[in-house]
């Protein structure tokens, strides 16, 4: 388990304190998957290196099964961070070593026997389905291939928790897919706990039980993946979840919009669905009810934990007063509406 | 200069082609003793560069800035001068200023800064994120050295060790003026002095084709540890 408490970071950029983190306080239960989401520069690495103390938070503790990391002598420490594993976004690993001797650094370094060291890395080299690229070196992986390496490496000293800093953001979506899929894995067979922070809501959703949002710093909302996407309680961590769906509107359509009617054209509407909205086929409802013609535009549905959420862009064509009625009958379905135009 | 001519040079002039020997073997002595003890203090010295920097694994602002000083200094002063600012030093450790035991010593001092800008160099290059990834693995600084820096930095630490030792080729002519002999002397006293250009050519000839087997020899190694 490990506890977050009270941590600030503050770096100094001159005389200028810029405060990294502030008041961080977060609770990561033994076994589970627990993602921290937020935009560049939110703070999000600077939170996870506080846990193995690779930035040493400026106030506060964080505790892995009770013990305060930042109490530890540098012995201590070095021992402790062995039972934390780390992967990152750009692998980190050694150029000069083949495979196997990657995963097996840390054994090395801490001393343990060269017969052991074989079988434990040949173990872990067939868990992450690389036991054919022992003799290979990094460079000539491809991307996951590399993640996959660098998994295996961290879970060399049998850690306790695994940190993942923007694990998958150089992958792509199928590769991805592949990583989480071996983090869930390796998450479930072996008990361990796993932190990870992205910018990519497909990562959380993929595969964290919780999550909490973190903005300039702060720590905006955290809990169930399924109650924060669905009922998120703060404007920022409403504005983060619309920002990863964000649709804009086409630049043809653009210059085809007007702010007012005109003759012959149909509005443009944004349609939001939360964990609020009636969960009802809506849009063919409306549709046959009104009698008008739903186009959509684009859209961007998601389901995570039993909700359905998401925003689509349509036109709706048909004669004025039957679109009225049709965008009155939507928000009484808590579906909130925004009438971004009129095209032609 | 047809071949018959060169080959009756050759037969007429056996006690300049043993002078020439000779030479070889005392610009060899020079550039690889000179070399080697350049390195063995200069990347111990390039890495305490390297890690006393700002952020660096054991920071240090004000070793960082002596180390540096010096390493400039060393750096600085023209090697023609410290071949003779450094007479009463040669004395001193060898117990003659002349020779090439003697030339060695002002060569390898030269050297040793010249190497350890090279090797903080090289350890520049290598990703912050790995020296991260050892720490968060749990290694000790010296291991961090051992197992990641030096290994990872080896391909410029060879690259580094070619320019030095061609550049001490280059330095060790100069070592004539302390009569430490050499192939730069050769060319100097015969061709500079005598005028004769002949042997002048000859020792360039030789210096060249010394100088292309370092930088090749040098290639080939770089090429056999990059991974990159």
């Amino acid at each position: 388990m490990i506890e977050i408490k009270d941590v600030n970071k503050v770096f100094y950029q001159g005389n200028k304190a810029i405060n990294a983190l502030s008041d961080i306080n977060l609770t990561i239960e033994q076994g589970s998957i627990f993602g921290v989401i937020g935009s560049s520069g939110a703070g999000k690495s600077t939170l996870i290196r506080c846990v193995n103390l690779l930035e040493r938070p400026t106030t506060g503790e964080v505790l892995l099964d009770g013990v305060d990391l930042t109490k530890l002598s540098d012995q201590e420490l070095t021992n402790t961070r062995r039972k934390i594993g780390m992967i990152f976004q750009h692998f980190n690993l050694l150029s000069s070593r083949t495979v196997f001797n990657n995963v097996a650094l840390p054994l090395e370094l801490a001393g343990v026997s060269k017969s052991e060291i074989k079988t434990k890395v040949e173990d872990l080299l067939a868990l992450v389905g690389l036991a054919e690229k022992r003799d290979v070196y990094p460079a000539n992986l491809s991307g996951g291939q590399k993640q996959r390496v660098a998994i295996a490496r961290a879970l060399a000293s049998d850690p306790k928790v695994l940190l993942c800093d923007e694990a998958t953001s150089a992958l792509d979506p199928a590769t991805t897919i592949s990583i989480l899929e071996l983090l869930r894995k390796i998450n479930k067979e072996l008990n361990l706990t796993i932190l990870l922070i992205t910018h990519e809501m497909a990562v959380v959703k993929g595969i964290c039980q919780e999550v909490a949002i973190i903005g300039g710093g702060k720590l905006v909302e955290n809990g169930l993946v399924g109650d924060i996407f669905a009922h998120p309680k703060t404007e920022l961590a409403r504005d983060f979840i619309r920002s990863t769906l964000d649709l804009s509107i086409p630049a043809d359509y653009q210059e085809r919009l007007h702010s007012t009617r005109v003759e012959n054209s149909y509005p443009l509407i944004r349609l939001e669905f939360t964990g609020a909205s009636v969960d009802a086929p809506v849009i063919s409802h409306v549709a046959r009810e009104f009698n008008i013609d739903i186009s959509i535009l684009s859209s961007n549905m998601d389901y995570v934990g039993g909700v359905k959420f998401g925003l689509m862009l349509a036109e709706f064509i048909g004669p004025d007063a039957c679109a009225e009625k049709a965008i009155e009958y939507l928000k009484q379905q808590k579906i909130e509406l925004e009438v971004l135009g009129y095209v032609i | 200069m047809s071949f018959n001519a060169v080959v009756t040079w050759w037969a007429e002039n056996t006690r300049l082609i043993e002078l020439l020997v000779s030479s070889l073997w005392e610009t060899l002595i020079m550039v690889f003793t000179s070399g080697f003890i350049g390195f063995v203090v200069g990347i111990p010295l390039g890495v305490l560069l390297h890690l006393s920097k700002k952020n660096g694994l054991l920071e240090s602002t004000s070793l960082n800035k002596i180390l540096g000083v010096v390493v400039n200094i060393g750096r600085s002063i023209p090697f023609i001068i410290l071949l003779v600012a450094l007479i009463p030093v040669t004395r001193f450790i060898v117990g003659s200023s002349i020779g090439t035991a003697a030339a060695i010593v002002p060569l390898t001092i030269g050297a040793i800064p010249f190497i350890a800008r090279l090797v903080e160099g090289a350890l520049l290059e290598v990703p912050a994120g790995l020296v991260e990834a050892a720490q968060a693995m749990g290694a000790k600084p010296l291991q961090i050295i051992k197992k990641v820096l030096l290994p990872e930095a080896l391909p410029g630490i060879i690259n580094a060790a070619t320019i030095t030792l061609v550049t001490l080729v280059g330095y060790s002519a100069m070592a004539g003026t302390v009569g430490g002999g050499g192939l730069g002397d050769v060319g100097i006293r015969y061709g500079y002095q005598r005028f004769d250009a002949t042997v002048m050519m000859i020792t360039i000839v030789i210096l060249v084709i010394l100088v292309q087997l370092i930088q090749s020899l040098g290639d080939y190694l770089v090429k056999r540890v990059d991974h990159r």
